[in-house]
């Protein structure tokens, strides 16, 4: 099979045929065209309005490779601020959270009020008439804005807006953001963790249906071990499941499944003196968004791909993973529990119990997802197998979750996005 | 109120050296007769190694079914990212007895594990706190937390052993 010089993917819709060109995976030049192609063009995840409730609140995180700082400021605005002072490039920021008036360069003392303007230089009188402290603030990204709680920045001014970016994504934040009228948080505790493998391949693993009977087997004998029948609730059976492409890269399948829910789907072993609370909730949700909302809300999972970096897995419960490329063949990953700011905390123990069956790095699940990704980028060493295929169902009328449509709608607006310049500077010599 | 025997040193350390070398060679059916009827076994996340996993996201928090669980997928053929096995190595020092806590004794000890796969060798390193009980004359595990010292879990990307 040819591939132009341009295209990194084959999209021969009429046979049915798709393929991804295996270098994607592996050329550390395509990583680099990636960081200024992609990680500086999207809509990044940074982080959630929860996570700074009060004012001076503060997180410091690294988001696309670079020290980044989350923070309410003292006007009770939310801010992204670059960690890296504007004199000599200090980091003014040390500790990974806490709540601060001030952000002080250890460096020269400059000071910096967490609105990240500069309040403070030592000697000030030394400097000219042209150095202007207003103008010397901690820079923010060009662009961040967020949506129902959820922070995003981009590196592009001429980006479009998030809420736009977003497109069919919306939807299915709402679905996530509605499951509390209070908001919702992320829950303490965030797991830091890796694989040896491309990015890419995690993001195909996060809502990949298809792999869940081979490579999950023993999460499923764990849950018939624990009392659930998961043949009673047939994830392979349409009209009960769907994948759907969202547009701008972003995916999503959703379907029924066999796990409890902790909004608000009861299983048995969450104990029957339960069984009654999550009636009540069910009801509550009832009465908010009728039953056809509240079962979709309560009942059905999802398995949201956000391009390029973001996965939000509302599933047994929520999970926010984001990650980030530090060479072709590895990655780092962090992983935090989403849930209800006015959860009980008998059901956010339920939720966190729950999460810890199949997700994250010490889950009955995540472990082997990390070992299959691994295991590709050590195949990928053969480059004479120069193709992945990613055709299944590419004739289906109706894409089903096991199914690879979902991968093909990433695929193609990461295609999109590496090649544009190339065509554009290629007619542009025409 | 009648105060509890502490063992001494020794005999913790047998206990501890014993798991450690149940676990490196994966006799895990005999490990899970070093633990009571009802142990838990936890790894917090390792940002807030203090937490508590009803309120906090642990990278592990097993009660008594999930590690029986655990250790069954572990020797089963479909827990893939131990199939094939990782070798470990385990270096347990600095063991203390620190005193008793309800009817239980705070033993607290350093760890290296070392965990080699596919040519790799990853270090996880931090401090085991046990809660241990005399039951029939034999000292058993009721509760077994790993709390990491890494920052992160990188290059590591996972726990699939019993750490």
């Amino acid at each position: 099979m040819e591939k132009s010089a341009e295209n990194f993917i084959i999209d021969d819709q009429d046979a049915g045929l798709f393929r991804v060109d295996r270098r994607a995976f592996t050329d550390p030049g395509c990583l680099e065209q990636e960081r200024r192609r992609i990680f500086d063009k999207c809509w990044i995840y940074v982080g959630h309005e929860s996570e700074v409730p009060h004012a001076g609140d503060y997180r410091s995180r690294n988001v696309v490779g670079r020290p980044m700082i989350l923070v309410r400021g003292d006007d009770s605005a939310v801010r992204v601020l670059l960690n890296t002072c504007t004199h000599r490039g200090a980091m003014v920021c040390r500790q990974k959270s806490g709540n601060a008036k001030t952000f002080q360069c250890p460096y020269h003392a400059w000071t910096y009020n967490s609105r990240g303007q500069l309040v403070g230089i030592p000697g000030e009188d030394s400097y000219s008439e042209s150095f202007k402290r207003e103008d010397m603030g901690l820079v923010a990204p060009p662009k961040v804005e967020s949506y129902r709680g959820f922070i995003f920045a981009c590196f592009d001014r001429t980006a479009q807006s998030l809420y736009d970016y977003l497109a069919g994504a919306r939807e299915y934040l709402d679905l996530v953001a509605d499951q509390s009228e209070l908001g919702m948080k992320i829950v303490a505790g965030q797991q830091a963790y890796s694989a040896r493998a491309n990015w890419k391949l995690l993001v195909e693993n996060s809502y990949d249906g298809y792999h869940g009977l081979p490579t999950h087997q023993r999460y499923f004998s764990f849950l018939a071990d624990i009392g659930i029948d998961f043949k009673a609730r047939d994830m392979s059976a349409p009209p009960r499941q769907r994948a759907v492409d969202l547009g701008n890269g972003h995916a999503v399948v959703e379907y029924e499944s066999a796990w409890g829910r902790p909004i608000a789907h009861w299983v048995a072993p969450f104990g029957e003196n339960r069984k009654a609370h999550f009636a009540e909730v069910r009801r509550r949700f009832d009465d908010r968004f009728g039953p056809e909302r509240a079962r979709r809300i309560c009942e059905t999972s999802r398995n949201l791909g956000i391009f390029p970096n973001l996965v939000i897995n509302d599933i047994m419960a929520i999970t926010v993973r984001t990650f980030y490329p530090i060479s072709p063949d590895y990655m780092e990953v962090n992983a935090w529990a989403l849930a209800p700011i006015d959860e009980c905390a008998e059901d956010s123990a339920l939720r966190l119990d729950n999460f810890l069956t199949f997700l994250g790095p010490g889950g009955f699940a995540t472990p082997d997802d990390i070992e299959m990704l691994e295991s590709c980028q050590r195949g990928f060493a053969n480059r004479e197998v120069a193709w992945s295929d990613i055709s299944r169902g590419m004739k289906r009328e109706i894409p089903s979750i096991t199914d690879e449509s979902q991968m093909r709608a990433f695929w193609r607006r990461w295609n999109q996005m590496m090649t544009e310049p190339q065509i554009r500077r290629a007619r542009k010599a025409a | 109120m009648s105060a509890i025997e502490l063992p001494g040193r020794g005999e913790v350390e047998d206990l501890l050296y014993r798991e450690a070398a149940l676990l490196d060679e994966w006799r895990l059916e005999e490990w899970l007769e070093l633990l009571t009827e009802d142990a838990i076994y936890q790894v917090p996340p390792t940002d807030t190694p203090e937490g508590d996993a009803r309120n906090t996201l642990f990278i592990i928090a097993d009660d008594a079914v999930r590690i029986r669980s655990r250790v069954k997928q572990l020797l089963g053929k479909s827990a893939w990212a131990e199939n094939p096995r990782s070798r470990t190595r385990r270096m347990i020092a600095n063991v203390r007895v620190i005193g008793a806590d309800g009817d239980s004794i705070a033993v607290s000890a350093n760890f290296a594990v070392h965990r080699m796969r596919y040519e790799s060798v990853d270090t996880y390193i931090g401090r085991y706190e046990y809660k241990l009980v005399r039951a029939g004359g034999i000292l058993k595990i009721k509760e077994r937390r790993a709390i990491l010292d890494n920052e992160a879990l990188r290059p590591h990307g996972k726990i699939s052993f019993i750490l």
